[in-house]
């Protein structure tokens, strides 16, 4: 059975940490990474990627527009 | 390989240059920005469309949309729109403005820009507060509201009442288009950016305005984090600043609300 | 020749105007100008050449569009009276900060505040010394005559594009009001093409952004910039002087007025040459850059000069420091919409001098 396995690349760099991703991503991939980037901030990271659909909710909705993402249909 | 240019279904559109945004995180505007240029992008008018940057946060909007742009005075530009777009009718133009610029010192020429029917879009980015000069009551600013000069409040009784500006100029017969938004959840951000496509495939019709109000957070002055600001949004600039199209193809679509 | 009409100085601009191939104009109706958008009007200019015609919700708005069109290279102007100018001082220093080309018509009337609609020249500060915040000068044309409402129309653009620096008209009342033979220049063809490379018309992939701005936030950036707008108020001072002389070389008595004052003063310099005083006048046509070299030379050659302008002497401080002290510099002026008679400007300048 093919099934959607998707990526998130995140420029953490460019990404202020203020979590909007966090809420939006309907499979909980995304968390807080406890260290900071150049700027000083906490930046978004893929904690549990394997969950990701590729539905592209976090980047849509990112302010900074610091997100990339990938889908693709792969089979079981 | 799952990270390969074939399987990629987002980024971030070229029309958006590489300088990292100025706002605050978790500011609405540079979804915004991303969304308007993803338009330009998908339509193929980059070499057709001048934008308009305010006088606010949003002022150095020219840094980061990579189109040609021109930067306002404060509340002038629909001035500026209508300079523009009467010398070049063929073009596609846009004011991009806050609720200071747009509803407090700009309101004449917000009102006869919309009332002449300029062929333009505006988009309304609304937080409800002036937040680049540090959070002072704006003119939506909701009753009650906290900001750096309401710090107690806004009284309407001494303060006025906050100015639903969308409502009015969709009473005006020169809007063809009149809607309002929000871009704090990724479903929002989609239909906002259908509302934006409207915004400029209007244009083309020559009907008149296309006024698009983006109800926003601003975390920074609301002293909020991200996220609570995106909640309390909702639970108190939704209710007085409600979604949803006000007049699609000239027609009103709901009843003008009456102010609390 | 071109064709010759007897027409108001405000309908001459506005024929000019068109003539000269403008894009748009944008205007608010205020007294005593409001014939320069009536005869637009009247005249259709989108059936003749394609210009757009705008009457705008203010005069803050109509500056405004300018700013915005003449952003995209057009070649665009607007018009008013005193309390109107004041009203677009805001746009003006951004038209200036972003170094846009336009052309500007105040038909000066007296004030302050809303003052009178008579005519006046006591805007002759704001005209030369800024006007609007920031550092910044503007061309200034004073016309003094309805041939030179049109001639300097076309003047006007092509300095402004030259310099890409908004250019003033300053002309007053009687200059805008009065009828007098003038002899048009022929339809210039408007410049639908051309190479504003700086213009936001549109990014194509061949060049970078363009953006049209006053705004740094780097104090260093924003020095240079000032550097650069300073250099070139000094090539225009170096290259763009125009004076009138009536008399000059042999005079005693030297007065030094424009616009309106000056025609008035020629009638004085006769006169006063009638009762065996030799007079002469010293026209500045631009007030912006202001003819000093030329004020500086007579200096050395007069017993004493007057100014004579419709404000409370605002010209003659130029005029003082023209002279740093060479000659006596007196003033004569009428203020608040009154206008000066040739006759009391010579029993001014008697009576100064101690003539006789």
């Amino acid at each position: 059975m093919a099934k959607i396995k998707g990526a998130i690349v995140i420029d953490i760099e460019r990404c202020k940490g203020c979590e909007v991703c966090i809420v939006s991503c309907p499979t909980g991939v995304i968390r807080l990474e406890k260290k900071v980037n150049g700027k000083g901030y906490h930046f978004a990271y893929p904690a549990l990627p394997d969950n990701c659909t590729g539905c592209a909710n976090c980047a849509v909705v990112c302010p900074d527009g610091v997100i990339t993402v990938y889908r693709k249909k792969v089979e079981e | 390989m799952l990270v390969s240019p074939e399987n990629l279904v987002y980024t971030k559109t070229p029309l958006m240059t590489d300088k990292p945004l100025s706002y605050c995180p978790g500011c609405g505007h540079g979804t915004v920005h991303r969304m308007i240029m993803e338009v330009v992008d998908e339509m193929g008018i980059q070499a057709d469309t001048i934008g308009i940057a305010p006088v606010g946060c949003s002022v150095l909007a020219y840094e980061f949309m990579n189109i040609d742009m021109q930067q306002a005075a404060h509340g002038r530009a629909p001035a500026l729109a209508t300079g523009i777009k009467r010398c070049w009718p063929d073009k596609y133009v846009f004011t991009y403005q806050g609720d200071g610029d747009l509803a407090a010192i700009g309101t004449a020429e917000t009102i006869h820009a919309c009332n002449r029917g300029e062929n333009i879009a505006i988009f309304f980015v609304n937080n409800g507060i002036y937040g680049m000069t540090g959070g002072q009551m704006a003119p939506t600013t909701l009753p009650g509201m906290r900001s750096s000069t309401t710090p107690y409040g806004r009284d309407v009784a001494l303060m006025g009442n906050p100015l639903k500006i969308t409502e009015l100029v969709a009473m005006l017969p020169g809007t063809f288009y009149v809607s309002r938004h929000s871009v704090h959840t990724p479903l929002n951000v989609r239909k906002f950016k259908r509302a934006a496509r409207m915004a400029f495939e209007n244009q083309k019709l020559n009907k008149g305005v296309s006024f698009i109000e983006i109800v926003s957070n601003c975390n920074s002055g609301w002293k909020m984090s991200p996220v609570d600001a995106n909640k309390w949004m909702e639970d108190n600039m939704f209710p007085f600043y409600p979604l949803g199209d006000i007049k699609v193809n000239g027609e009103m679509v709901s009843k003008p609300t009456k102010a609390e | 020749m071109g064709e010759k009409k007897l027409m108001k100085g405000n309908e001459a601009f506005a024929e000019a105007a068109i003539r000269s191939g403008c894009d748009a104009y944008f205007g608010y109706p205020i007294t005593p100008q409001s014939e320069v958008m009536e005869y637009l009007a009247a005249q259709q200019p989108h059936l003749r050449t394609g210009m757009v015609l705008l009457q705008a919700e203010s005069e803050v708005a109509a500056i405004n569009m300018v700013y915005g069109a003449a952003g995209t290279g057009k070649k665009v102007m607007t018009s008013s009276s005193s309390p109107g100018i004041s009203l677009k001082q805001e746009g003006i220093s951004y038209l200036v900060g972003s170094e846009l080309p336009c052309l500007i018509l105040n038909v000066v009337r007296g004030g302050p505040g809303l003052g009178t609609i008579q005519p006046s020249q006591a805007d002759y500060f704001q005209s030369t010394k800024g006007g609007g915040h920031g550092d910044y000068r503007m061309i200034v044309l004073a016309p003094a005559s309805v041939q030179e409402m049109s001639d300097f129309v076309k003047l006007g653009f092509d300095l402004a594009f030259k310099y890409r620096n908004p250019v003033l008209m300053l002309s007053d009342g009687i200059i805008g009001q009065m009828m007098e033979q003038v002899e048009l220049f022929e339809q210039m063809p408007r410049a639908t093409e051309f190479d504003q490379t700086w213009a936001t018309t549109g990014k194509t992939p061949d060049r970078e952004r363009n953006i049209i701005t006053s705004v740094n936030l780097d104090p260093a950036v924003q020095e240079r910039h000032n550097h650069k707008l300073q250099a070139k108020y000094q090539k225009m001072q170096q290259e763009e002087v125009r004076y009138e002389s009536f008399d000059c070389e042999d005079a005693d008595y030297l007065l030094i007025a424009y616009g309106c004052s000056a025609r008035i003063c020629q009638k004085s310099v006769k006169l006063a040459r009638a009762k065996g005083i030799k007079a002469g006048l010293l026209r500045p046509i631009t007030l912006f850059p202001f003819p000093t070299v030329e004020i500086k030379r007579l200096a050395g050659k007069v017993k004493g000069m007057m100014a004579v302008e419709l404000s409370a002497g605002q010209m003659v401080e130029d005029v003082r420091l023209a002279v740093d002290g060479r000659v006596q510099v007196a003033f004569y002026g009428r203020m608040g919409g009154m206008v000066h008679s040739p006759e009391e400007v010579v029993d001014a300048l008697i009576k100064h001098f101690s003539i006789g």
